[in-house]
């Protein structure tokens, strides 16, 4: 515990900006809510990348200067975004073809839990949530050419996200790629998580003691 | 002459009636028909499905409709928001029925009803809590989940700028479901910002041509708020 005490976590902006780091110039990308959102923040202007929106927008841009905002252009959190030149909209049955016809070559998502053999559960933490909301997490989770994960490595109670079977319920079967957390970076491979970058002055030990799921070192 | 553009709010709802499934277009607070929303309040119309993204926000629009008791089912991706009071405390009272869909199956369903596809095999879903209870069949290597045309009695949309042809165009995101709810519906009725000349809309940039609308009502209420 002691190792993990002393190893400094990523923080969400480190995570994000890592994230990014992975990104190359021409893919068509789409950022989930929260953590994911700030991935864009992190893609310098310069490398064309083209983020989607699935409520009809490909070629967002950031955040609107204060004083410059249009009401009629959201994204799908429902927060006031922007068009790069050469964006464009489009309705949702062909956004969402976008997304389920694999022309997508990444989307982010957060998750609740992310199992070792790439399943992931990020919609609903009960079998009996009121009201659950899916939204389009199982389009983009079924889609997309590649899906990563990002997200905290535990919960705020320390529980581990990283486990073997996914206890909540699911958004798709064996779909994850890669995951990011606040201690690691993770490729999801036939053998389970692979990790491939550790945050300084972590020990495989103190990493595997955050971990629910049997980790390998590559 | 052919002139889709009505007078009134009674010319553009008439034949309406209780049991009908209404497909109702907007994304957030954007490309949302409010004014014809609202006015099926009021008109003894109840035992409604409403198929929409989300469920309504505040006490306007959708979640007035449900709030007044006209809604007895809604088939939604999303009926999760900060601001959803009035679906949420319905849904929990056991007063109304909730049908959640992927959204992008959501669209594609509707999609289908407006093209003559009965149903479709996806992958979205499969082997989750959504996909209980329906057919399944491995296409290309893939386990995918059979889902049925969603087919609406009345559309309800809202466009940006309109001609007497019902040809379509929308404000940025506020075209959302709205042009695949006007394909998916037997009755498209249309509220739009502007009403233009015929001719005056570019014919390689109409987004909706007027086959797929039945009504068009002026209403020129300005910028969505929320």
């Amino acid at each position: 515990m002691d190792a993990v005490m002393d190893a400094k976590p990523w923080s969400r902006d480190a995570m994000a900006a890592r994230l990014a780091r992975d990104v190359p110039e021409g893919w068509y990308v789409n950022l989930g809510i929260g953590i994911p959102t700030m991935v864009a923040d992190h893609v310098p202007v310069e490398r064309e990348v083209i983020f989607h929106s699935e409520n009809g927008v490909l070629g967002m841009g950031p955040a609107p200067a204060p004083g410059e905002v249009d009401p009629w252009l959201i994204n799908a959190g429902k927060k006031h975004v922007t068009l790069r030149t050469g964006g464009s909209y489009c309705h949702h049955a062909d956004s969402f073809a976008m997304i389920r016809g694999g022309h997508l070559d990444l989307c982010v998502l957060g998750a609740f839990e992310v199992a070792a053999n790439g399943d992931i559960a990020n919609w609903a933490t009960s079998e009996n949530d009121t009201a659950p909301a899916v939204g389009g997490a199982m389009d983009l989770a079924a889609g997309a050419k590649r899906l990563w994960v990002i997200m905290e490595h535990t919960t705020k109670d320390g529980r581990p996200k990283l486990v073997e079977r996914c206890g909540y319920p699911l958004t798709a079967l064996a779909v994850v790629t890669r995951v990011y957390t606040n201690y690691a970076v993770l490729d999801v491979t036939e053998r389970g998580f692979v990790v491939v970058d550790v945050v300084p002055g972590l020990s495989h030990e103190a990493l595997q003691a955050r971990t629910e799921a049997r980790l390998h070192f590559a | 002459m052919i002139d889709k553009i009505v007078p009134t709010m009674d010319a553009a709802l008439e034949g309406v009636v209780s049991g009908s499934t209404i497909l109702v277009g907007g994304f957030g607070s954007v490309g949302q028909p409010n004014a014809l929303i609202e006015a099926l309040i009021g008109r003894g119309i109840r035992d409604l499905t409403i198929v929409a993204n989300n469920s309504g926000g505040g006490e306007v629009g959708l979640a007035h409709l449900m709030e007044c008791g006209c809604v007895r089912r809604l088939i939604c991706s999303f009926p999760r928001a900060s601001n959803s009071t009035v679906f949420q405390e319905l849904y929990r009272a056991g007063k109304i029925e909730l049908e959640i869909v992927p959204q992008g199956t959501m669209a594609e369903r509707m999609r289908a009803a407006g093209a003559g596809v009965g149903a479709f095999y996806t992958p979205t879903s499969y082997g989750t809590k959504l996909a209980e209870g329906k057919e399944t069949r491995e296409i290309d290597g893939r386990m995918q989940v059979l889902e049925y045309a969603l087919h609406g009695d009345v559309a309800l949309v809202e466009a940006w700028r309109a001609d007497r042809w019902g040809n379509l165009v929308f404000n940025k995101a506020g075209r959302n479901f709205n042009p695949v709810m006007a394909m998916a519906a037997k009755m498209t009725i249309v509220q739009t910002q502007h009403v233009v000349e015929l001719g005056e809309l570019d014919p390689e940039a109409i987004v909706t041509p007027g086959i797929f609308v039945d009504r068009v009502l002026h209403v020129p209420y300005g910028d969505p708020t929320g």
